[in-house]
């Protein structure tokens, strides 16, 4: 895997900011949302769906594509805008967001969306689907990589620990782990409903190889993923330093961002605010 | 084909047959592959699974774990069969199977060994008494309790082959030997293994024995009782059931199960709606199960053919009485 150019690194970041605008758009559509936790993987969303993985949209289940779980399943809304903007449906799908009917569920489901590739929900269940997967690619000699994102909230589900002792026990180096480590859940602070310690300490113990990275720079989760796959040979789990509700300072600033209502003064002011960060890509150099 | 029951046992344990019959099915279709939480010897599949290391896979002591890797290995075309006991297999894993599995719409067939009674000196802590009532309550899911190695070995090739939650009991010790060996079964579809016209007892498993004695018993006193074998606890085979709730008017279920949510719920209300008469249960009721033998718990439970004479005799009673 190449490293990305710098064009590349501007393309991503300008795909990052879009996701956020569709994102708000659908979650306001509704009124209301699991807003922080898709927030927080937009930019790991980015370089999946942007440069990392093997997809077509076109051909939402092509054998041959790289497989992603998004366990922590309320980040539903961010995988289904990044998903439209990649052109696996028409963004004004992302309208129907929860609506009676919709193929857009709050929480990802495989036989609703195009491009859904486990469905989630029950916290912890996503992880050893994706053992699963990545252990069929194994049986199958598909050479297809499978990917994982975990809450850092939901490592509190005991499934979670057995997948990845699975894992690292059968050495499915096709498998890499994402941590979306923003350090909050529903109720509060991990730190204050229950410690989470070492993450990298308790995933090395349990065999992965352990990397970290900002999980809200492009380049960094890029060189991560990079690293994680020339290593090889067993799971990699690349811990991602993020921010609930990363983009939208009113969003980030409010503590029980899990889900949040979302007014229309509300969403006019967000907005522009993810509209002024798409705008100025590209434009710190220059200055 | 025909029914041989004499009351004589199976040949060999129905263990046996559980991993003859698993190996059979895997060795016919290449996409199974056989998971365990650490119960393989405990079926007979540890010398298989040493000879097929990419057939069988141990997921160690985790079964909610082995159930989700069942269900991304099914969405990727694979058709996983996992084993372990019966608690372990339903309640243990239960919102897996629920979700990741069934509402996921991936593939899974489960073996629960040990129900009910069978558990013996494993004692209450492994004794299934509500895996038919969860596996009943997912939708689309199969739910099979087999009679007889006979039926096992018949019935689980039909089941890997069925998509969303399939769920199959069986226990691992001795059977009654009920039915011949070329005997067709279908999952769906109840067996007439006596014609009566006084009253229908009807059973599945180990109380498919203790129905028969009881209307051996019941013909002595005259009495002309039906006995059913509804193996298929769901989808139930509501045209027999119908058809002979119409034909006797009185019918007793008896299940090595909680009478909340097995086979006699299902019969209750399936009959509610279409055809409703007296009913009695013997089954197990409002209470945990126990460590003991066979025959220790069977009569401490009550799941006795005593207990099927004294259903059939109280709702004869109310026949009489009309």
């Amino acid at each position: 895997m190449p490293e990305l150019t710098k064009e590349k690194d501007l393309a991503l970041r300008r795909f990052a900011a879009s996701i956020r605008i569709e994102l708000l758009k659908e979650l306001a559509s509704l009124g209301f949302g699991h807003i922080g936790g898709s927030l927080s993987i937009v930019d790991l969303l980015a370089v999946l769906y942007g440069e990392v993985m093997r997809i077509d949209p076109k051909n939402p289940h092509w054998e041959k594509r790289d497989k992603l779980i998004v366990s922590k399943g309320h980040s539903g809304p961010a995988v289904y805008a990044a998903l439209a903007l990649k052109g696996y449906f028409p963004p004004d799908m992302l309208k129907t967001l929860n609506q009676g009917g919709t193929s857009l569920p709050s929480h990802c489901d495989r036989s609703k969306t195009p491009g859904i590739d486990a469905t989630t929900g029950s916290l912890g269940q996503g992880a050893s689907e994706a053992v699963g997967i990545a252990l069929a690619e194994r049986l199958g000699k598909t050479g297809c990589r499978t990917y994982l994102i975990l809450g850092d909230g939901e490592l509190q589900e005991g499934q979670c620990w057995e997948a990845i002792m699975f894992a690292a026990s059968h050495r499915l180096e096709g498998l890499t782990v994402f941590v979306d480590n923003n350090k909050r859940q529903l109720d509060g602070y991990l730190e204050d409903i229950q410690t989470p310690f070492d993450l990298a300490e308790k995933f090395r113990s349990f065999g992965c190889h352990v990397l970290r990275a900002d999980g809200h720079d492009v380049r960094a989760i890029h060189n991560a993923i990079r690293e994680a796959e020339a290593f090889g040979n067993t799971v990699h789990v690349i811990l991602l330093d993020t921010i609930k509700g990363k983009g939208i300072r009113e969003v980030e600033e409010t503590v029980a961002n899990h889900s949040m209502t979302i007014s229309p003064q509300q969403c006019n002011r967000w907005m522009t605010e993810l509209e002024q960060a798409l705008h100025s890509i590209g434009k710190e150099t220059s200055v | 084909m025909s029914i041989i029951y004499d009351g004589s046992p199976e040949p060999r344990p129905m263990k046996a047959t559980i991993s003859r019959t698993i190996a059979a099915v895997a060795e016919n279709d290449p996409k199974i592959l056989y998971l365990d939480a650490d119960l393989m010897s405990c079926i007979g599949m540890a010398d298989w699974a040493k000879e097929h290391p990419d057939r069988a896979i141990a997921c160690g002591i985790a079964e909610a774990n082995m159930v989700g890797i069942a269900a991304g290995l099914s969405s990727m075309g694979w058709k996983p069969i996992v084993h372990s006991f019966g608690v372990f297999a339903s309640r243990r894993c239960f919102d897996q199977v629920f979700l990741s599995c069934g509402y996921a719409k991936n593939s899974i067939l489960i073996i629960g060994t040990d129900p009910g009674v069978t558990a013996e000196y494993n004692g209450g802590t492994h004794m299934p008494l509500e895996d038919l009532a969860l596996m009943r309550a997912i939708p689309g899911s199969t739910v099979v309790e087999a009679s007889d190695a006979s039926m096992f070995s018949a019935v689980l090739p039909q089941l890997k082959d069925r998509e969303g939650v399939n769920y199959i009991r069986v226990g691992r010790k001795m059977y009654a030997r009920i039915y011949s060996e070329d005997h067709p079964f279908t999952v769906g579809k109840g067996e007439v293994l006596r014609d009566g016209c006084d009253l229908t007892i009807v059973a599945s498993g180990i109380m498919l024995e203790k129905a028969l004695s009881a209307a051996a018993i019941l013909a002595e006193r005259g009495v002309s009782a039906a006995v059913l074998d509804l193996f298929t606890v769901k989808p139930l085979d509501t045209e027999l059931i119908e058809r002979y709730a119409a034909r006797t008017g009185r019918m007793v279920v008896a299940e090595n199960h909680n009478k909340v949510g097995g086979l006699f719920s299902a019969i209750s209300a399936a009959l509610a709606e279409t055809c409703p008469i007296p009913l009695r249960a013997v089954a197990v009721e409002e209470r945990f199960g126990e460590v003991g033998s066979r025959d220790y718990l069977t009569h401490a439970l009550g799941l006795t053919t005593e207990r099927i004479l004294e259903a059939a005799e109280a709702l004869l009673l109310n026949k009489r009485n009309q």
